[in-house]
């Protein structure tokens, strides 16, 4: 007789562990099964971790989990090709317990959080691909391995295999993504003392940022560009719609060097040694691409789900949640001793209710405008730049005229009917 | 038959870097994992054991999270696995492990004798090859080192018949049981571990033993049981390319006679 379990969890990133994690605290049986050589082996992330959502898991998790550095101030940058609108917050409070979020390398993350799974009994198997969900009677009863004798079998199957989601496809849940579903990001790691990244980000010891560009930074594609602050790494990386990347032609790497090489990012990571390159997709479908959740004997959650707010970089904090709420709704299928998809349902009503899915329909147009609206990021961007350059250029000429002069030239470019309706759409977008 | 493997858990050495300044090793970067030819000695006597039944009993010297590498080898379809650990091991050169790793094996072998012991052929991370031989000697039993294939193994007879790997082809030899043998890769292919066996290396906790334990005498472990210290470790300097002459042979040969004998009136 082979193995069952109550939960089989395909895929250790943070939305599998958190349902594993879970699970496991309120007695279940629980194998996770990742394919790569440990969790987090596989996994990229800028990135930034959210602290109230991990501590919703694991209470004061700062004090144990291996992590880069606070994050006490977030930058903004709207960036021409020579110049940059700038803004920001900082504050002391993101210095001191309970903390804002973290910058973090995931493959140290995962593989600390999935030692507390383990510790909480929850049985992880590596290197190992799950093939596809076993059915019987229109129900997932299992998951089939790439191994000898490799078949398992659960009471509830959690899907939480990131972006790709071969699974969930396979059952039907969603069709291939299309390539403005997607979002290509690479990053890469470039190794710095921690003095130097503290005196050029401006930071107390020990202390982080983070900066989130806009415009020129992806070469005009969609897209947006970070910069983030770990101990004595700095991660810089540039992420573009996937449909973009193909119908423009340009190779991820090359936006990457040419981010590397803006005046206005150089000095930043000046002398950095590249020691980690990694590529990987983001799921940019939003709200409209989050697929069914909750089938019989099966959940959806993480990236798998498409629950990722591009707008704000928040995705792994999403699929944590995500992850808590379907283990939650399991445990209470548990307690009736039914795992149908009714029985799994509050999950999805959960999550519907959860600020997640409240976000999410927020910015359910955005990149879609950005996509069909390129002047946002092409036009606009440059021009606040130059407006500002000519506000704040001290060459005699007085503010009115000069005013006058930045309004004239905005108007030259396009009407103010068309000037208007943009305004119009990206306030709607938004709302 | 009851086969003895010893393991060790190393960085992966092809992500280790050598800090050029200060010459020390940087690990913090580098997974840990099994030595490879360790899993090769574990593939072995697993097949041996399927061939003659009995079992298979994995020992590891080092530090707690050597478990993982004991795991491993679970997967790999080892029965047992034993972790010897203890602060006082630390520091220990080839000697001292192979003193302690000897009284491993005879505890563990108490109530089973052992017929064989397995080693890899040398560690990935030192390249010493003397603690499978140490240990051969310290328990007064044959070694077969750098072996690449077990063409029979006579458990009756107590004989085991092996192909050693030399410079320039292969020696057969022929030894009594118990003997330690230490493996090349090439003596086996790593076969996938099944779902099953995966599931029970998650589950496995091994047996940990510590100096107490083993009754070990305090002056034949850790620095004090070490002989041998590591003074420097450095990336060795690069070589110059080679200088390659081509074209017709007569007229390459002189090239080549010039060029040496210029060379050498240089260097007097
Ligand atoms: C460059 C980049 C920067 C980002 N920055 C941020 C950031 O700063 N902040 C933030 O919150 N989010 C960020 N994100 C998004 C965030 O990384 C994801 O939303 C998050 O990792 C989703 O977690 P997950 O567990 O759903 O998926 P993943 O972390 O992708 O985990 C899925 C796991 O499933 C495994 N798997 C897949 N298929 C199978 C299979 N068939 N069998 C077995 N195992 C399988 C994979 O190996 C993997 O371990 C970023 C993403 C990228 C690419």
């Amino acid at each position: 007789m082979p193995d069952k379990f109550d939960a089989i969890v395909v895929g250790a990133g943070v939305a599998g562990l958190a349902a594993a994690y879970k699970m496991a605290q309120e007695g279940l049986s629980v194998v996770v099964i990742e394919r790569g050589d440990y969790p987090g082996a596989k996994n990229v992330m800028g990135g930034v971790l959210y602290r109230a959502m991990t501590e919703e898991l694991i209470p004061e998790f700062w004090r144990e989990a291996p992590l880069q550095r606070p994050v006490v101030e977030q930058r903004f940058w709207l960036m021409d090709s020579q110049s940059a609108v700038t803004t920001g917050y900082k504050t002391k409070e993101w210095a001191m317990e309970p903390y804002n979020c973290f910058t973090v390398f995931r493959s140290q993350f995962d593989q600390w959080f999935a030692r507390k799974c383990t510790e909480a009994g929850v049985v992880i198997i590596n290197e190992t691909l799950v093939e596809s969900c076993i059915m019987e009677n229109d129900r997932v009863v299992g998951v089939r391995t790439g191994r000898p004798e490799g078949d398992l079998y659960a009471n509830v199957v959690v899907l939480a295999d990131g972006v790709n989601s071969m699974l969930s496809r396979q059952l039907g849940f969603h069709k291939e993504w299309e390539p403005r579903q997607v979002a290509l990001a690479v990053m890469e790691e470039l190794k710095l003392p921690s003095e130097v990244i503290e005196e050029r980000f401006n930071l107390d010891p020990g202390m982080g940022a983070t900066i989130e560009i806009y415009g020129d930074s992806t070469l005009g594609l969609v897209g947006t560009a970070f910069i983030y602050t770990n101990k004595e790494h700095i991660s810089i990386g540039v992420g573009t719609l996937l449909s973009q990347v193909r119908q423009l032609k340009v190779r991820p790497y090359e936006l990457l060097e040419y981010l590397k090489s803006h005046p206005m990012v150089r000095p930043l990571i000046k002398k950095g040694e590249p020691v980690e390159y990694y590529a990987h997709l983001v799921p940019e479908g939003g709200y409209k691409a989050i697929p069914k959740l909750v089938g019989n004997g099966v959940v959806v959650v993480g990236d798998a789900a498409q629950l990722v707010n591009g707008m704000h970089r928040e995705g792994s904090n999403l699929a944590m949640i995500s992850g808590r709420l379907a283990a939650e709704a399991i445990i209470m299928a548990y307690k009736i001793g039914s795992f149908e998809a009714r029985d799994l349902s509050p999950y999805e009503e959960n999550l519907r209710n959860s600020f997640v899915m409240k976000d999410l329909k927020k910015y359910k147009n955005a990149s879609h405008l950005l996509e069909v609206n390129p002047q946002y990021l092409n036009e606009y961007i440059p021009a606040t730049n130059m407006a500002l350059h000519e506000m704040l250029t001290v060459d005699g000429m007085s503010k009115q005229e000069k005013q006058k002069a930045i309004i004239k030239r905005a108007l030259s470019r396009k009407s103010l009917f068309s000037l208007g309706k943009d305004v119009y759409k990206a306030w709607k977008a938004m709302k | 038959m009851h086969i003895i493997v010893c393991v060790k858990q190393v960085p992966d050495t092809t992500e280790v870097r050598i800090d050029p300044e200060t010459n020390t090793l940087d690990r913090s970067s580098a997974p840990a994992i099994i030595n490879p030819y360790d899993s090769h000695a574990v593939e072995e006597a697993v097949r041996l054991k399927e061939q003659f039944g009995g079992k298979v009993s994995v020992i590891s010297m080092g530090p707690f999270s050597a478990v993982e590498a004991i795991k491993k080898c679970i997967a790999l379809g080892a029965d047992d696995g034993y972790l010897l650990s203890d602060k006082k091991f630390a520091g220990s050169d080839t000697l001292a492990t192979s003193y302690i790793l000897a009284l491993g094996i005879m505890k563990v072998c108490q109530r089973k004798p052992y017929d064989l012991i397995f080693c890899g052929k040398q560690a990935i991370d030192g390249d010493t090859a003397q603690v499978g031989p140490g240990i051969a000697r310290r328990l007064g039993i044959p070694q077969l080192t750098y072996v690449k294939n077990i063409s029979s193994v006579n458990p009756e007879q107590k004989e085991v018949k092996v192909h050693r790997k030399l410079d320039e082809g292969y020696e057969v030899v022929t030894a009594k049981m118990p003997c330690l043998i230490t493996v090349e890769k090439e003596i086996n292919q790593l076969r996938y571990s099944s779902l099953p066996d995966m599931l029970r290396a998650a589950r496995y906790q091994p047996s940990i033993y510590g100096a107490l334990d083993l009754n070990a005498d305090p002056l034949m472990m850790g620095l004090k049981g070490s002989p041998t210290s590591v003074l420097k470790i450095f990336v060795p300097t690069q070589r110059g390319q080679g200088e390659i002459l081509s074209g017709d042979g007569q007229i390459v040969v002189n090239q080549l006679i010039n060029g040496l004998s210029s060379r050498l009136a240089q260097n007097i």
